[in-house]
């Protein structure tokens, strides 16, 4: 017979809690949650006394009154007059960009550094390995603060560019100026026949999913192979391309063609790089009839329009102008243009492309149009992507060094090709060692962001918890709604990461 | 027949290599041009090599040591190696050295400093190595309360005091573990410090100074500064992160539901938002929520940030290693009728530790590299100094020379933290 310990029937003794295994841990945390509690709870009121001591209740008001400070990087509108709320939306949308561009270039950098450093060749590997060291061990704002510093010292002042010996000259054919006070780059202008470039775009996009589709189930059901690489890029390039130069083509030969008003750069030899249609809009102004006539002489033709289109008409007239017609001429590439022909209003250089890049030109002693990339987004975006980088490429290094020998080597002997090993055996195996790891990279490299206070970039930490914090003297208020946004913003890339996770993950039977 | 033979009867000598497949040639053709990619490759590295060296290594080495100010010292480079050369003025760092070392801290009081860095290193060796004698762990728990009175002076009571609670606490565990069970040990050895902290500890110190007179002269955190503050935070960060990341970790493992949401929820927000916001915590927002009238100081509410955000990733590695576990070894050690303690100590944490090193390592060097973002709330760290140095009249302008010094600073730190993992690594390795 075997003698079961009958569980003691009868009254529950309160020394049961503590020694009785099935309610012991109920008790444990219950203790625990009663001290949190009264922890938490004792935290919150020395708040709540100390910010009544100060007169300062806790209230969210703060953020719809008017902010009073300026902020020069913003990808929406915003001004001093606006809310302590805007201003830190403002922040918020910094953070995000800042973040997303460090992310994509540190991806490229990092994958690419990651590779390299496996590479065979000695001398490049070891490279590789320098600079990830280099990198890893230090801190970031320190290279945050070196990357700016060579911004402001090293690259020439815009007044550097100016003058025949000019100590600095712009890059890439002109179209980019590499400043102390930020990177100019072209900005995209518009012209009639964008809207059907853009759809053509997205319609190839399309295509290009469908052509890979087809393609799939080709193989699947033939087992013939397309050269989809090749087929995608051209789905991609030609018929954007071909919608491009046809209106360009159209645009050229319309009669009444109106253009945002552009400012003809020239070469230095006064001559044109391209063929250009110039449009005269102006006949009342004696510099233009000056210009017009130095052009004739120059054995330029002109073709007379009508009208303009009707806004245009309208803004004109609007302003006193009563003209009706404009005069086109079509200047072929080389033709040197007369001097003076600037000065004169109403000017513009007309190529007729759908989508023109609009340089920046230095006009006095700074550029004007293009756009101003400002140092201290690109400080913060270089340094940040470097910095991480550095991580990714460890984390690439290790993910393909993961994926055993025999792998590569019985897909070698199924008579792949090295491209197709890469592709179909090796990468699909590293990337569920790299995914994870690269989630945590990505996530550090948004929280660095918050770095930006040491080279002025006003993103969310530097509007919200910085000059909002210091005007309003809101510390607890700024510092939650700070810490909660970060917190979201970081929950959401995990989120998204993991289920991209998920999907890529082995499926195990 | 002819006795011609056509087989050779004796060995040829070896033929040596063709010069191509012999000594540095063949390194070179196997290691750096194997094919036209990579010999591309190679040369566009030696480019990039030669064209960083040709600007950087006359730039370090045409540099002038002795000087008071930039002018005086832009001026000895000119003596020095004709017009128009420019080179490095590291006099700035030789003048400013102790600075960028010991902060602001009283010059005559450095020894303090100093004597602290080789308890430290003392402190520290029977962890770091474990060749050497056991005993010399009790220095190693002796020493944070000595270095606590070394550093900011003041009475000795005080950290002899703080000691005092966690003796009590081993009697009281002692005593009355063995008058009402273990339980009740357990118990008391939460409560009896803390309530000698709280009520008495200080009022002690007190008595005690008043009785036996033992101090040094005090100093207070606003004259910390330099490498030293860096390495007073970080070092005072890791040693107090993981017992703490260890705690979360077990409690994020642990069955007991409300111990693991108060864990998970504070690792993951500690972990979701970038410790500059934390440090604007520690330096706005933490005497808020002390009593009324408390203001305790800047640099231990930077440490008590630091150590959370530390912990919390500390929490996270040290549970990868839990998970990386084999579930045998916590069902064999079950078997063995360990309770959960021992088993967490004898058979699970040995190993667990040991599979996390190298991102124990990793989590302590980024810790060591964040300690220089509390140049942003205004501590002198390395950085903050560096912001003070350029706003000095006589060094205005200076850029590379401090930032490169620091850099350097920081890598030989890091750099030797990440080798020493390494080394750890293949010292523990018990697998083939």
């Amino acid at each position: 017979m075997s003698a079961t310990a009958e569980p003691e029937k009868g009254g529950f003794r309160l020394s049961q809690l503590i020694y009785d295994t099935r309610y012991r841990s109920m008790t444990i945390q219950i203790i625990a949650l009663i001290g949190f509690l009264l922890s938490v709870g004792w935290l919150i009121r020395n708040a709540g006394q100390n910010l009544a001591e100060l007169g300062k209740p806790l209230g969210f008001g703060f953020l719809t009154e008017q902010a009073g400070y300026d902020i020069n990087q913003r990808l929406i509108e915003y001004n001093s007059q606006m809310t302590h709320g805007r201003a830190a939306v403002i922040g918020l949308l910094n953070t995000l960009l800042v973040a997303f561009l460090g992310c994509i270039t540190a991806t490229v950098i990092g994958v690419s550094i990651g590779v390299l450093r496996l590479s065979k060749n000695w001398i490049v590997s070891r490279l590789m390995t320098l600079y990830i060291e280099m990198f890893r061990n230090v801190p970031v704002l320190l290279w945050i603060i070196i990357t700016m510093a060579i911004f402001i010292e090293v690259f020439p002042q815009p007044r550097d560019f100016r003058g025949e010996d000019a100590i600095a000259t712009m890059k890439l054919f002109d179209s980019i100026a590499i400043t102390n006070r930020g990177i100019l780059i072209p900005a995209l202008a518009y012209g009639p026949g964008i809207v059907l470039v853009f759809i053509t775009f997205v319609l190839s996009l399309i295509g290009i999913v469908f052509f890979r589709r087809y393609a799939k189930k080709l193989q699947e059901e033939t087992g013939k192979i397309l050269p989809s690489g090749l087929i995608s890029t051209g789905i991609f390039f030609v018929p954007t391309l071909v919608v491009f130069f046809a209106a360009t083509m159209i645009n050229l030969n319309k009669e009444h063609v109106v253009f945002g008003a552009k400012t003809l750069t020239l070469n230095a030899d006064n001559s044109i790089s391209a063929d250009s249609g110039i449009r005269f809009c102006d006949t009342g102004g004696a510099g233009n009839v000056n210009a017009k006539n130095l052009m004739r002489a120059n054995g330029i033709k002109f073709k007379s329009v009508p009208s303009y289109d009707l806004a245009d008409s309208l803004t004109r007239m609007s302003s006193g102008n009563t003209r009706t017609g404009c005069d086109i001429a079509t200047v072929p590439s080389g033709t040197a243009l007369p001097e003076g022909l600037f000065v004169s209003e109403g000017i513009s250089l007309y190529s007729g492309r759908p989508i023109e890049l609009e340089k920046p030109y230095l006009s006095g002693f700074n550029f004007t149009d293009g756009v101003l990339m400002r140092n201290s987004l690109i400080a913060l975006w270089f340094a940040l992507s470097l910095y991480t980088a550095a991580f990714i490429a460890e984390t690439v290094r290790s993910g393909i060094q993961a994926v055993s020998k025999g792998q590569t080597e019985a897909a070698g002997a199924l008579g792949l090709r090295p491209g197709r090993i890469t592709s179909l055996v090796v990468l699909p195996q590293a990337l569920r060692v790299i995914i994870p790891p690269m989630i945590s990279q990505y996530l550090n490299l948004t929280k660095n962001s918050s770095l930006a206070i040491a080279v002025g970039y006003m993103d969310i930490t530097g509007t919200l918890g910085g000059i909002t914090l210091n005007q309003t003297g809101r510390e607890m208020e700024s510092l939650i709604i700070l810490m909660a946004i970060y917190l979201a913003i970081s929950l959401t890339i995990s989120t998204i990461m993991n289920q991209y996770n998920e999907r890529v993950k082995l499926r195990e039977r | 027949m002819s006795d011609v033979s056509y087989v050779r009867t004796e060995m040829l000598p070896e033929k040596a290599p063709p010069v191509g497949q012999q000594g540095l040639i063949k390194w070179f053709r196997e290691n750096m041009f194997s094919s036209i990619p990579n010999s591309i490759l190679s040369i566009l590295a030696i480019w990039a090599i030669y064209a960083v060296l040709s600007h950087i290594l006359p730039w370090v080495f045409q540099s002038s040591w002795n000087a008071s100010s930039l002018t005086e010292c832009r001026a000895n480079i000119v003596a020095e190696y004709g017009e128009g050369a420019t080179g490095a003025c590291w006099a700035v760092v030789n003048e400013r050295f102790p600075q960028l070392i010991y902060g602001f801290y009283p010059q005559e009081l450095r020894w303090r400093l100093d004597l602290a860095f080789v308890g430290m290193l003392v402190a520290l060796a029977p962890v770091l190595f474990d060749k050497l004698p056991k005993k010399m762990l009790w220095f190693t728990a002796v020493y944070p309360f000595l270095a606590f009175w070394l550093l900011w002076g003041g009475s000795i009571w005080l950290p002899v005091s703080i000691i005092a609670g966690f003796v009590l606490g081993v009697v009281a565990f002692k005593v009355i573990g063995k008058m009402f069970g273990s339980l009740a040990g357990m118990v008391s050895v939460a409560f009896v410090p803390i309530i000698w902290w709280l009520l008495f500890a200080g009022g002690a110190a007190d008595i005690a100074q008043s009785i036996i007179p033992l101090s040094i002269q005090s100093v207070p955190s606003s004259q910390f500064g330099g490498l030293s503050l860096s390495i007073i935070i970080g070092v005072t960060g890791i040693a107090f992160s993981l017992p703490i990341g260890i705690v979360l970790a077990l409690g994020r493992q642990s069955d007991l539901m409300i111990v693991k949401v108060l864990c998970v929820g504070f690792i993951e927000f500690i972990r979701g938002v970038p410790l500059i916001t934390l440090l604007f915590v520690a330096s706005t927002l933490l005497n808020y929520f002390m009593p009324p009238g408390t203001n305790f100081d800047i640099i231990l509410r930077v440490i008590i940030m630091v150590t959370l955000f530390s912990a919390a990733y500390m929490a996270e590695v040290i549970r990868g290693g839990l998970a990386a576990l084999p579930k045998g070894q916590y069902e064999g050690a079950d078997s063995l009728g360990l309770d959960f303690w021992q088993a967490t100590r004898l058979v699970i944490m040995p190993q667990a530790l040991k599979i996390s090193i190298p991102n124990i390592v990793s989590s302590f060097i980024g810790l060591f590299k964040d300690t220089t973002l509390v140049s942003i709330i205004g501590l002198l760290d390395p950085l903050g100094l560096s912001t003070n140095i350029r706003a000095d009249q006589n060094w205005n302008g200076i850029i590379w020379e401090l930032y490169g010094f620091v850099a350097v600073m920081f890598f030989i730190f890091c750099f030797s933290m990440s080798r020493y993992s390494m080394y750890l690594e293949r010292k523990l390795q018990t697998g083939h």
